[in-house]
């Protein structure tokens, strides 16, 4: 498999005050792929996925060192536009958290911060990525009512509709379908299924099927170590490393 | 099993009875001061002593427009202070400020509230009121004692400082990590997702906290009435002094009550501000709901 890199994370570590969440990672994550990191609770997945957009920042007394390049950019330098950052990649958390307005201003939001004004163009965008999230026919109807009277799954989708919005290069997704009933949930894998073809994806999961069924690259953590990463098919067939093979028998979860 | 549900039930009506009570307190203390204020509604109509000017009780004149406008402008001026100043420190403690500063300034806050009022009305005689007979008002090139309804709304707003701080704090804090980072992640900056989604999900609360720190700020009486100046006539400038509804209460019950209908006077000026105060609790309750409907 011929793979171009679109992040590399080089020697990053993350320490919760005393405590080291993230241990001397390097790796570097395909474009236009899915990569899945996957582990046990508590190995530091999140962490890592926080560090690419460096919402990790944002948490109290959290110190970080190494480097992670995204297009060749590295982003904890001193000097780099942390808003710029970010707008190239949207996020879906565990929980889907639509903001407190409508439908309509929920996705228009990040167009919005970032200076677009225009109505009628606002409409345009609302419209195209309410459709990519395929939510626009469910939802044409009552763009102006609140979001949060949504169904959790929908709500989820509105979340990647509103992440697509800032026209982003990368996905980021922490456990995107652990809130989700079994039918939102295929709904969201289809939706990043599509997605790749545009976009780098990465998703957290600590479901082994769905790695599977969605992954081309997998990143194995383990208690904060990074333990094996290679092309999906490598992994799951042909695990290198006991720790991984465990894993994935699932002997350790 | 049994006993619980019976537990429950009782608990359950326990509280019911308890709030049942504090409604009916209101309105117990409502409908006796009402009685106790006939005697002067028999002699003079209500508007007309609401709209009257003149206060001079040995003439039987009872006219309560200045002590109405007084509170009005002590209130306000409290008011426009106290909220820019206040909401902001909430703003900056929870979502700038250092876990060391959160951690040192929140109990700080918290004793101000404490504090009896009567210190913070020497605190106003001492510093407030020369600052503004020295400084202040021949600045603006005109004179005043001092003695005012500014150097009142300036105390004021420094007591209801804590309440609406630690209310809207509350408030900030309980705004989830999770739809700030929301808000973040797609590249927000930290000032508009405080704009746009802290303080747009956290405004129902802070008009609560406002509303707790207006009531106080309508019914405070001791720091108000030692630098209000207590002059009965309609201030026209925040220079002028003013006297409002509870500082005359406070001044005159239990001394001038030979004077015929004095008492009763009184009394009704007690209604009134119960009335007022009630009448702004509603209102805000109002816009509570309509605010709480558009932010869902
Ligand atoms: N805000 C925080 N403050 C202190 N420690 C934290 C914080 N967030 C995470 N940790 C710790 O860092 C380690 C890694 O946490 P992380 O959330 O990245 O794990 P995870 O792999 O995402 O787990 P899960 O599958 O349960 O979501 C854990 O030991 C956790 O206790
Ligand atoms: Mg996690």
């Amino acid at each position: 498999m011929e793979l171009k890199t679109h992040i590399s994370v080089q020697n990053l570590n993350v320490f919760y005050g005393n405590e080291q969440a993230l241990k001397n990672i390097s790796i570097d994550i395909p474009d236009k792929k899915i990569t899945a990191i996957i582990g046990p609770s508590g190995c530091g997945k999140t962490t890592l996925l926080k560090s690419f957009n460096r919402l990790i920042n944002t948490i109290d007394e959290v110190k970080v060192s190494g480097k992670v390049f995204v297009d060749g950019e590295n982003i904890f330098e001193k000097k780099a536009d942390v808003n710029r950052i970010r707008k190239k990649m949207g996020l879906l958390s565990q929980k889907p958290y639509p903001l407190p307005m409508s439908i309509f201003d929920n996705v228009a939001y990040g167009p919005r911060i970032h200076g677009m004004n225009d109505k009628k163009k606002l409409s345009a965008i609302v419209e195209k990525y309410l459709i990519e999230a395929n939510l626009w026919d469910e939802l044409k109807d009552r763009l102006h009512s609140p979001a949060s009277k949504l169904s959790v799954g929908q709500q989820q989708r509105l979340c990647l509709a509103r992440g697509l919005a800032v026209e982003p290069e990368i996905i980021l997704g922490d456990e995107p379908t652990s809130a989700l009933d079994p039918r939102s949930s295929k709904h969201i894998e289809e939706r990043f299924l599509a997605l790749k073809n545009d976009y780098t994806v990465i998703i957290v999961t600590h479901i082994l099927r769905q790695a599977k069924r969605l992954a081309d690259y997998v990143v194995f953590l383990y208690l904060g170590e990074l333990i094996e990463h290679g092309p999906a098919k490598e992994i799951f067939e042909n695990p290198q490393m006991e720790m991984t093979k465990e894993y994935i028998k699932g002997v350790i979860s | 099993m049994n006993n619980r549900i019976l537990k429950e039930k009782f608990v359950g009506k326990i509280m019911l009875i308890l709030v049942i009570f504090s409604g009916v307190l209101i309105l117990i203390m409502g409908i006796a001061l009402y009685i106790k204020a006939r005697p002067i509604l028999a002699v003079k109509p209500f508007w007309e002593l609401m709209f009257s000017l003149s206060w001079h009780p040995l003439r039987g004149e009872f006219g309560f427009l200045p002590f109405i406008m007084g509170t009005l402008w002590v209130t306000g001026i409290a008011v426009i202070i106290a909220i820019p100043f206040s909401i902001l420190s909430a703003i900056y403690l929870s979502e700038y400020a250092s876990k060391f500063v959160r951690e040192w300034t929140k109990p700080l806050v918290d004793l101000l509230a404490g504090i009896p009022s009567v210190v913070y009305g020497i605190w106003g005689v001492l510093v407030i009121v020369p600052l503004i007979k020295n400084h202040i008002a021949p600045f603006f090139g005109t004179f005043s004692t001092g003695y005012s309804v500014l150097s009142a709304g300036i105390v004021l707003s420094i007591m209801v400082f804590p309440i609406i701080i630690h209310i809207s704090l509350e408030v900030f804090n309980s705004v989830s990590n999770g739809m700030k980072e929301a808000s973040l992640a797609l590249g927000a900056t930290k000032w508009q997702t405080v704009k746009y989604v802290v303080i747009r999900k956290a405004m129902p609360g802070v008009i609560a906290a406002i509303v707790l720190g207006l009531s106080r700020a309508f019914g405070e009486t001791m720091a108000v009435l030692m630098v209000a100046g207590n002059v009965a006539k309609i201030p026209s400038s925040a220079l002028d002094p003013g006297y409002p509804l509870p500082a005359l209460i406070a001044n005159n019950y239990g001394e001038m009550l030979s004077i015929p209908l004095y008492d009763s006077a009184l009394m009704l000026a007690s209604l009134v501000l119960l009335l007022v105060v009630l009448f702004f609790n509603i209102i805000s309750r109002i816009v509570l709901i309509r605010v709480e409907k558009s932010t869902q």
